[in-house]
């Protein structure tokens, strides 16, 4: 059986992307507007893809025809690639007119910040039974629900931040989100985040960063003197112990490829 | 306000009654009143370190079913007038505890006694829980080598997840390391962990070592509680430690190896 090469691939990604905020409904005033404000900087918007901010607009019944407004901003090389926020009607609207729809940002969804939790080692996880380490079956990432309308980011979580000793068989998992350990992690203890991982202290235990399959995660650790280093799944033991060169030093772990690496931090 | 202080440690036969023992007669000798409580139900010890196997009629499972009195079940230690004990049973097992018994217990020892200590039995089953549960301070006895300090880490972590002041949300149980059955000149030839190493992974603060000896095990056969022993490295280490947990200011003694007969002679090394 060979393998077949991949002929693409699927991965989400933060771009920074332009937001044109239409504050009117009213086509004529908009046009003329953006006619005048684009004669000014005639090449600035040259293929730009530009997310058109329909929130000032929600409460208004009266749609925008996307189409028109999507075709008029092509003339001046802004391109409209989708909409963030409105109403139901608007989104639907936009959709007819061929445009995507941005998912919102996360602070915009949330009326209020939600306070970072002081998870302590107090209320860490405390398991005796062993259950399968979500960094060791990246296929569980597939089974996240993949029926969302857009690709988006999902909506990042406050870091987790442990300022207690995690002792052996003690296991704290930072979900959707990054982790970060000012006390030391002795061996026989885990780390689990879906994000990085940051242990400002010696890490002896194991560290599984991109539990649910991010590739760009990364593991920071003060103190490299750990048993067990994973990214989304890609993992690595110390049986002859820890490389010389980051052996109980500062050093960052990502992966490159399917290889991972670990390097001293010098700086 | 009477203090609930539990001798853990996770690993089997690294000292823990023994230190229980000494522990609890050094704070009665310094007038405290204090009771000692066998949580090893099935595999009763203490109460033979203690020289009062012979006077056990009832223990803590007749407590905590109903059956006697408090009162009835201690019994007064032969060295000490503050001290009692309150030994646990030889025919039932483990799961004769529970919480609620245990917590109706110590409500009522707290009534007349300053220290209740608690001597955990090995392990992490439910005869170390209940032992552990209501501490307000831990005294964590480590042997000087690598699994004994890694049970002793695990023990660390359920006191700091799963004890009452953490379930609660409390100031967490205070935590007292002590290094017991240490051998300097084995740690200076490499084969034993040094204090500094174990102090160095558990990082708790240290309450005491108690030197490697013979005479603790003579002392276990002959039922005398090892901090009575006369001119012994091991009594003394233990008072210090009592002195210590009582707040004094004591230096750390018996980590450095013994200068022999020679060697002073000489003038060191």
């Amino acid at each position: 059986m060979s393998i077949e090469v991949p002929a693409f691939k699927i991965k989400t990604g933060t771009l920074p992307v332009l937001q044109l905020h239409i504050l009117t409904t009213d086509m004529a005033q908009l046009k003329e507007q953006l006619a005048l404000r684009l004669k000014l900087t005639p090449d600035f918007f040259a293929s730009t893809p530009i997310a058109l901010e329909l929130s000032a607009i929600a409460e208004s019944a009266t749609g925008l025809d996307y189409a028109e407004l999507a075709a008029f901003m092509l003339e001046h090389g802004m391109c409209a690639a989708g909409v963030v926020g409105g109403s139901a009607e608007h989104r639907a609207a936009a959709v007819q007119a061929g445009l995507g729809l941005f998912t919102e940002a996360p602070a915009r969804n949330i009326p209020k910040r939600e306070a970072v939790p002081a998870v302590t080692a107090n209320q860490a996880v405390e398991l005796h039974e062993q259950p399968e380490l979500p960094g060791f079956s990246a296929v569980e990432s597939e089974n996240q629900p993949a029926d969302q309308a857009t690709p988006g980011m999902p909506p990042a979580r406050p870091t987790m931040v442990i300022d207690k000793p995690v002792r052996t068989g003690q296991r704290i998992y930072a979900e959707g989100g990054n982790l970060v350990v000012l006390a030391i992690v002795n061996a026989g203890a885990e780390l689990i985040a879906d994000g990085d991982i940051h242990v400002y202290a010696p890490m002896r235990g194991k560290a599984i960063a991109g539990a649910q399959g991010n590739e760009a995660a990364r593991i920071f650790v003060q103190g490299m003197e750990a048993e067990l280093l994973s990214i989304a799944g890609c993992f690595k033991v110390f049986e002859d112990g820890i490389p010389e060169n980051v052996r109980g030093k500062p050093a960052q772990v990502h992966l490159e490829g399917s290889r991972l690496l670990i390097q001293p931090l010098t700086h | 306000m009477a203090k609930v202080i539990v001798i853990t440690s996770g690993k089997g036969g690294v000292g823990k009654t023994t230190t229980s023992a000494s522990f609890s007669s050094g704070l009665a000798l310094r007038g405290n009143k204090t009771v000692v409580i066998d949580f090893d139900v099935g595999l009763r010890n203490l109460d033979l370190i203690m020289g009062c196997e012979r006077r056990v009629v009832y223990d803590i499972i007749n407590v905590i079913n109903g059956e006697v009195s408090l009162k009835q079940a201690l019994i007064k230690d032969k060295n000490c007038d503050n001290l009692f004990i309150l030994p646990a049973s030889q025919t039932r097992d483990k799961d004769a505890l529970n919480l609620e018994g245990v917590a109706r217990i110590l409500e009522e020892l707290k009534q007349s006694f300053d220290f209740i200590v608690c001597d955990s039995p090995a392990g992490i089953e439910s005869g170390a829980f209940m032992a552990m549960y209501f501490a307000d301070e831990a005294l964590v006895v480590t042997n000087p080598e690598v699994s004994s300090v890694r049970d002793s880490d695990r023990i660390l972590g359920i006191l700091a997840a799963k004890s009452k002041r953490a379930v609660e949300g409390l100031e967490p149980v205070k935590e007292h390391l002590l290094v017991t059955r240490y051998d300097p000149k084995r740690v200076n030839a490499g084969e034993m962990l040094s204090v500094t190493d174990i102090q160095e992974i558990l990082r708790i603060p240290l309450l005491g070592v108690i030197p490697e000896s013979e005479s603790v095990l003579k002392a276990s056969n002959s039922g005398t509680p090892a901090i009575h022993l006369d001119k012994s490295d091991v009594a003394d280490a233990y008072r210090d430690v009592v002195g210590r947990f009582m707040g004094e200011d004591l230096p750390m003694r018996f980590i450095a190896e013994k200068a022999g007969f020679l060697k002073r002679l000489l003038g060191g090394r």
